[in-house]
């Protein structure tokens, strides 16, 4: 196998998978700092984002990339409803209650997709894309718009973080809950642009990866493990290491078909996970450990 | 004619409301009693189902096995192979907060489901492991039943014993400490990482057993024998609502439970195919909304954990 096939058929596709967990990932980092606590159904909130496209694309007749921020405002909101529903309640509770609410979540979730839209596979475009040649490396057009989307929407991200007061504060409630409280911090608005962000970004995930592949009900709670590692493998709390580390575990999902068979393809990232923990559970950009 | 078709039909169901109030009582160690987030529940089950299986079974083409041994050994097999993956995953995720292993342990399951899926030599991947030998087997099927029942009842009844006896001991009351108040616990000098592992071991195993009864009930185990979310779901809200940390609310709440979800069953069986299908959603909608409003209105559950030693200090 010459450099070209690998970097054609390898990182290529990994790049492109990877920006898709890292979407998932620098949400789920976001909910892990600043709420802190794990959210399991943040792969199934991705899953109502890419059929709330679909369902833009087919009902509507949207374009399909018009459809994306459709998604995104709908699942943002979507996100909310579901914090003040379900998680806002718990929050004087230990937090861990809260996990297992949104285990619960997840499971609604996927039933209400799987009622409203079945459980066959769609998509939102017939018909096969051809990869053009970039100088040898082999590209379909909806990877590049993956790609830079993913780009566009983190620095989107990143400037609001830093310049702008709530994304301050955001990142106050991150730091130190209670210094930010004592600072006057409005804990409901942080918890409410959280989840708006949140929601945006996981609808975001879902439409790349059914862009990519194909729609499928089970297609975010398979996600969810790869997001998981891949935000502890950059640090939690870490937006640019929620990015590294969604990149890694996309390439090193498609690298490790070299050497396993393809079914264990889901295995890398749960390996990835477990040897973080076990030599730096910090992450690779030193994020916070709860 | 019919009593006796509805009689089959309730001791099927209090044999699997048996090998479920295993399962309830293996995370009420972890949960209710130490504050552990298993997520992987159906993965330790599977383990101890083809565990067990491939033990008991006699030689078959394709996969390994051939060992023909008793079902105890099956059994024992089961909970000892359950712990020992519970075991490393325990010790790297429990020095962390719960969080992790909630995640690790959903990670594990996953890996399961892809082993016994995919390896062909190990567990005949999708036409699994049948002519598994079953206790009382050769009986006709309702006094083969009713033997069945009787063993699994007397299996739980013991665990249930063991368990309580073992959260009576000081080694339980060491572990409530652990989970109201680490921070205290570790100043006593409790060594906390460790005594969590032990109790996610020991929950571990009791998921394994729970599984082996399963797969000798059933004579053959398949990958979709059971849907790993759903199943794992199921204990969650079972031990959730019959109260946790509460061994005989785990096995009410398992009781409760099990007895909606098959009526349900029943219930949606009797439409047409097409909507059939999508009741089947609606019910795992259901039972996600059961866990919130339980979450929210009865967080302890039926039978809420038992104040130990509160009334006791009053009277001296």
């Amino acid at each position: 196998m010459d450099f070209m096939e690998l970097l054609n058929f390898y990182i290529v596709p990994g790049l492109v998978l990877g920006s898709i967990y890292a979407l998932g990932a620098v949400g789920i980092t976001l909910v892990f700092a600043i709420l802190r606590y794990a959210h399991l159904a943040h792969g199934d909130i991705a899953t109502l984002g890419a059929f709330i496209a679909f369902a833009a694309v087919t009902l509507l007749g949207l374009p399909v990339y018009a459809a994306l921020p459709v998604a995104m405002v709908v699942t943002a909101f979507a996100a909310v409803g579901i914090d003040r529903l379900f998680y806002d309640y718990l929050r004087e509770r230990p937090r861990i209650v809260t996990v297992m609410a949104s285990l619960g979540v997840a499971l609604m979730v996927r039933s209400v997709v799987q009622v409203i839209w079945g459980v066959d596979a769609e998509s939102y475009i017939r018909g096969i894309a051809r990869p053009e040649n970039w100088w040898g490396i082999r590209l379909k057009d909806r990877e590049i718009v993956t790609i830079l989307s993913m780009i566009g929407l983190v620095l989107a991200l990143q400037l609001f973080l830093m310049k702008t007061k709530w994304g301050k504060a955001m990142r106050a409630m991150s730091d130190n809950p209670n210094l930010a409280l004592l600072s006057g911090v409005d804990n409901g608005k942080v918890v409410f642009l959280t989840w708006l962000i949140v929601g945006g970004l996981c609808a975001a995930s879902g439409f790349f990866l059914g862009l990519n592949t194909e729609l499928k009900s089970m297609m975010g709670w398979q996600m969810l493990l790869p997001m998981f590692a891949a935000a502890i493998l950059g640090g939690v709390g870490r937006i640019e290491g929620a990015v590294l580390g969604g990149l890694i575990v996309g390439v090193a999902e498609e690298v490790s078909v070299i050497f396993l068979p393809s079914e264990y393809k889901a295995a890398t990232a749960f390996a990835i996970l477990l040897l973080m923990l076990l030599v730096r559970p910090t992450g690779l950009l030193r994020g916070k450990v709860l | 004619m019919e009593w006796i078709g509805l009689l089959n039909y309730a001791v099927f169901m209090a044999i699997f409301i048996c090998i479920y109030g295993l399962l309830a009582l293996g995370l009420n160690i972890q949960w209710g009693f130490s504050g552990l987030f298993n997520a992987g529940i159906a993965g330790f089950f599977a383990v101890g189902a083809y565990t067990s299986a491939i033990l008991t079974t006699p030689e078959a083409d394709g996969r390994i096995g051939g060992f023909d041994m008793p079902v105890p050994v099956g059994w024992a097999g089961a909970m000892l192979l359950a712990a020992a993956i519970a075991w490393p995953i325990g010790k790297i995720c429990l020095r962390f907060r719960s969080d992790y292993l909630a995640i690790a342990s959903i990670g594990v399951a996953e890996i399961i489901r892809l082993v016994i899926k995919s390896e062909d030599w190990l567990t005949n991947s999708a036409r699994g492991v049948t002519n598994i030998p079953r206790p009382f087997g050769d009986l006709p099927y309702a006094q083969s039943q009713l033997a069945y029942l009787a063993l699994v009842g007397g299996v739980l009844f013991v665990a249930y014993l063991l368990v309580e006896r073992q959260i009576a001991a000081p080694w339980g009351r060491m572990m409530r400490a652990i989970r109201d108040n680490e921070l205290a616990a570790r100043a006593m000098g409790k060594d906390v990482p460790f005594r969590r592992l032990e109790a996610f071991v020991f929950g571990a195993a009791l998921m394994g057993l729970g599984g082996a009864l399963f797969a000798h009930l059933n004579r053959a185990i398949t990958p979709e024998a059971i849907d790993p979310m759903v199943a794992t779901f199921l204990v969650w809200i079972m031990l959730i609502l019959g109260g946790s940390g509460n061994n005989r609310g785990a096995i009410l709440g398992v009781a409760v439970v099990w007895v909606i979800w098959s009526f349900s069953e029943i219930l949606t069986d009797q439409f047409p195919p097409e909507i059939a299908i999508k009741a089947k959603y609606i019910r795992i909608f259901l039972i996600g909304l059961m866990l919130q409003l339980v979450l929210r209105f009865r967080p302890e559950g039926i039978l809420p954990e038992p104040q130990r030693g509160v009334s006791g200090k009053k009277d001296s």
